[in-house]
């Protein structure tokens, strides 16, 4: 194989494995914009790919499962806000909290209704979400470089890559272009501030996290019925905290998010490919090192060696409306 | 600042409200076994039937909770001073690697009673290690302790899995652990005590690093309440400002409290390698960092507590096992979902009955809560 297929298809796969890393980076970016800190992405992503794939098996359709995913996801979202926002509770605890919670239930739900060992069925082909083949992809397919481009890597994904990747701009535009964003990123810096404006900080900080319910939804809906066909139990396998490194990598910014998403996605296809082959001069780079490198990174980026990542400044402080 | 909640009586703090945030976090898992088909009630006899009925049920459940011991007292020590180290669970995996080394070194050579000791001070300084540089970073930096030791954790667990399927396993085996100990590194076992009462132990791995734990919650109290150090932590907790202003340096006791919380949960990885497997294997922590962040919530973070805690969620553990084998709907991870559900009502949630019981207080007498009694003026 030469090696413009290796790259395209490394790219490929860095697109693949990026696709839920963004959709819950961004998920967190509205949660911890709006002043909550949410350390429970992991679970909300783990129960929408659970709901997800339960209900299209059960009701042979992709669309109802990603419906189910969303709501599954926003009212564990609304948990959350529960007790972080109207009962003032830790939001780190809660966040564990809901990460165990949906670690525990989808295993002994998934065994008790489908008794497969905590999986849900094998989807067929409407239950899940097929590769959508961009409008010329074919025609273009033999024009050397950008045709190839084209129809290899832009053309194929799900329905749900293609909304990911359109989520950054419409975040971007939310957050900065609208009022509802304007409160939003006040909210999170001073949310006193807010509330003496006449602009309740509960309504606010609830309907940030309806966004990242319906975003973490759509990122377990993703990995359950698009990436594979069906739940597995803990198929998040981090990936919600690898989305948290990602935020704060980003700087709480959406297209940032999306260029960390990114790079960690193709810091795993690359961990993927490699696994094995020696690199030149490096020599064999251990899987396990790629694999912590996002977090490695992270950690460098904390420390202030590369830039600053200051966090929303009233976040994790649950807002006590003075009396 | 107004103060957001009421004060009760301290009974009422430190034992009501615990044990009625446990109860529902029960209720709800409950609410769970009827989902999946089981009867709730027998779900819970068979629990405490398997945890205590027979003497194999108690030595298995101290089992459990000598190391829940460990990693609750090191999340609460961090508690203490206001941070949250959710690092516990790769503190306590990398502190294996401590263990291993001294185990693998000295287990044909040393006797039992000279290689532990070596290697809790191993597996102490290893997880005291894996705190430090979060704890730095907090202190110097501003960088988020939650969110350093989330990544230390990942961090450590990809470093032990490199280890574990290339230096430390012997060569020719497959399975990514190291070598079993030899007799030199393998822990008395402590069944005999639960012998002594006439219940009959036919195997089980409580060993003598449950005496440890109990050491260690002991020196937790005398360090958190007792010494000037704890003072400092506890002040630095309180009101990081008002610590400032007592000259206490806040870089020192950050660095300090994070290094032993980090020591304590080590600790936790001589109780399943060197008491029981009698090697160190891939994942041997297997989320007892995270259960730590359950016990101390519900020990309230004081050592009595956090023993009570543990022992609980040691009967949860063993109970479980008999229950995923009485009832194969529910398998060990319901105990996941209890888990989750007492770090929530516990933990989270833990204000949630307050006002009411506060207004129950209040309406029975209300001295109880600091209220002066107004209603005697009229009469």
């Amino acid at each position: 194989m030469d090696i413009f297929n290796i790259i395209i298809q490394t790219l490929d796969s860095t697109l693949r494995l990026s696709v839920p890393l963004l959709l819950a980076c961004l998920a967190g970016l509205y949660s911890e914009r709006s002043g909550i800190f949410d350390i429970g992405l992991e679970g909300k992503m783990l129960v929408g790919a659970f709901a997800g794939a339960a209900a299209a098996s059960v009701f042979h359709s992709a669309f109802i499962g990603l419906g189910m995913a969303i709501l599954i996801s926003i009212s564990f979202a609304m948990i959350h806000g529960f007790a972080s926002i109207t009962h003032r509770g830790n939001q780190i605890v809660s966040g564990v909290a809901i990460n165990f919670i949906a670690a525990g239930s989808t295993v002994i739900l998934g065994q008790a209704w489908f008794q497969q060992g905590g999986r849900t069925p094998a989807l067929a082909e409407g239950e899940r979400f097929s590769p959508i083949t961009l409008p010329g992809a074919d025609a273009v397919k033999d024009i050397p470089v950008l045709g190839h481009l084209y129809s290899e890597l832009l053309s194929g994904h799900s329905l749900i890559a293609y909304i990911a990747f359109a989520m950054v701009p419409i975040t971007w535009w939310v957050l900065y272009r609208t009022r509802f964003g304007l409160r939003l990123r006040a909210v999170g810096e001073n949310p006193a501030a807010v509330d003496t404006a006449g602009i309740s900080v509960t309504w606010l900080r609830y309907r940030a996290l309806l966004c990242t319910g319906v975003l973490t939804g759509l990122a377990g809906a993703y990995l359950s019925m698009t990436q594979n066909g069906g739940f597995v139990k803990d198929m998040t396998a981090g990936k919600g905290y690898i989305a948290l490194a990602a935020l704060i990598f980003a700087k709480w910014k959406p297209v940032n998010a999306m260029f960390a998403c990114l790079l960690f996605g193709f810091l795993d296809a690359l961990a993927i490919r490699l696994q094995g082959t020696p690199l030149p001069i490096i020599g064999k780079v251990p899987v396990q090192f790629m694999q912590a490198l996002p977090y490695i990174l992270t950690v460098v980026l904390l420390a202030g060696f590369i830039g600053k990542a200051i966090p929303p400044r009233a976040g994790g402080v649950p807002y006590v409306k003075e009396r | 600042m107004s103060t957001p909640y009421a004060k009760l009586p301290a009974w009422a703090d430190y034992g009501l409200i615990p044990l009625i945030n446990l109860a529902v976090a029960f209720i709800v898992a409950g609410f769970v076994v009827l989902l999946v088909g089981e009867n709730p009630l027998r779900a819970a006899a068979i629990l405490v039937e398997g945890a205590f009925g027979r003497g194999q049920g108690i030595a298995f459940t101290l089992y459990y909770a000598t190391t829940f011991i460990f990693t609750g007292l090191s999340v609460a020590v961090a508690v203490h001073c206001g941070l949250f180290n959710i690092g516990t669970e790769g503190q306590a995996y990398i502190a294996g690697l401590g263990v291993a080394v001294v185990c693998l070194t000295f287990d044909a050579t040393l006797p039992w009673w000279l290689t532990f000791p070596l290697a809790t001070l191993a597996a102490a300084a290893m997880g005291a290690l894996w705190a430090l540089l979060p704890a730095y970073l907090q202190a110097k930096r501003g960088s988020h302790i939650v969110i350093t030791t989330i990544m230390f954790n990942f961090i450590a667990a990809s470093i032990m899995v490199y280890l574990l399927v290339g230096m430390l396993k012997p060569p020719g085996s497959m399975a990514p652990q190291t070598r079993i100990f030899l007799e030199g590194a393998q822990l008395p076992k402590l069944n005999w005590v639960i012998e002594l009462f006439g219940a009959r132990v036919r195997s089980a791995p409580l060993n003598i690093s449950f005496l440890l734990a109990l050491l260690m919650a002991f020196l937790t109290w005398v360090l958190i309440w007792r010494t000037r150090l704890g003072y400092e932590i506890r002040t630095y907790g309180h009101s990081p400002k008002a610590a400032r202003y007592a000259g206490i340096s806040e870089t020192r006791i950050i660095i300090i409290t994070m290094m032993i919380s980090g020591a304590l949960g080590g600790m936790m990885a001589l109780n399943p390698t060197m008491g029981d497997q009698h090697n160190v294997a891939i994942d041997f922590v297997s989320g007892a960092g995270f259960v730590g962040i359950a016990v101390a919530l519900m020990g309230r973070s004081h050592p009595v507590g956090i023993v009570l805690a543990a022992i609980l969620f040691g009967m949860l553990y063993q109970g479980g096992a008999e229950l995923a084998f009485e009832m194969p709907a529910i398998s060990r991870d319901m105990i996941v979902i209890i888990q989750g559900l007492v770090i929530l009502f516990a933990g989270a949630l833990e204000h949630m009955f307050r006002p009411s019981i506060q207004a129950l207080f209040a309406s029975f007498s209300p001295k109880s809560v600091g209220m002066a009694a107004t209603k005697g003026k009229g009469a």
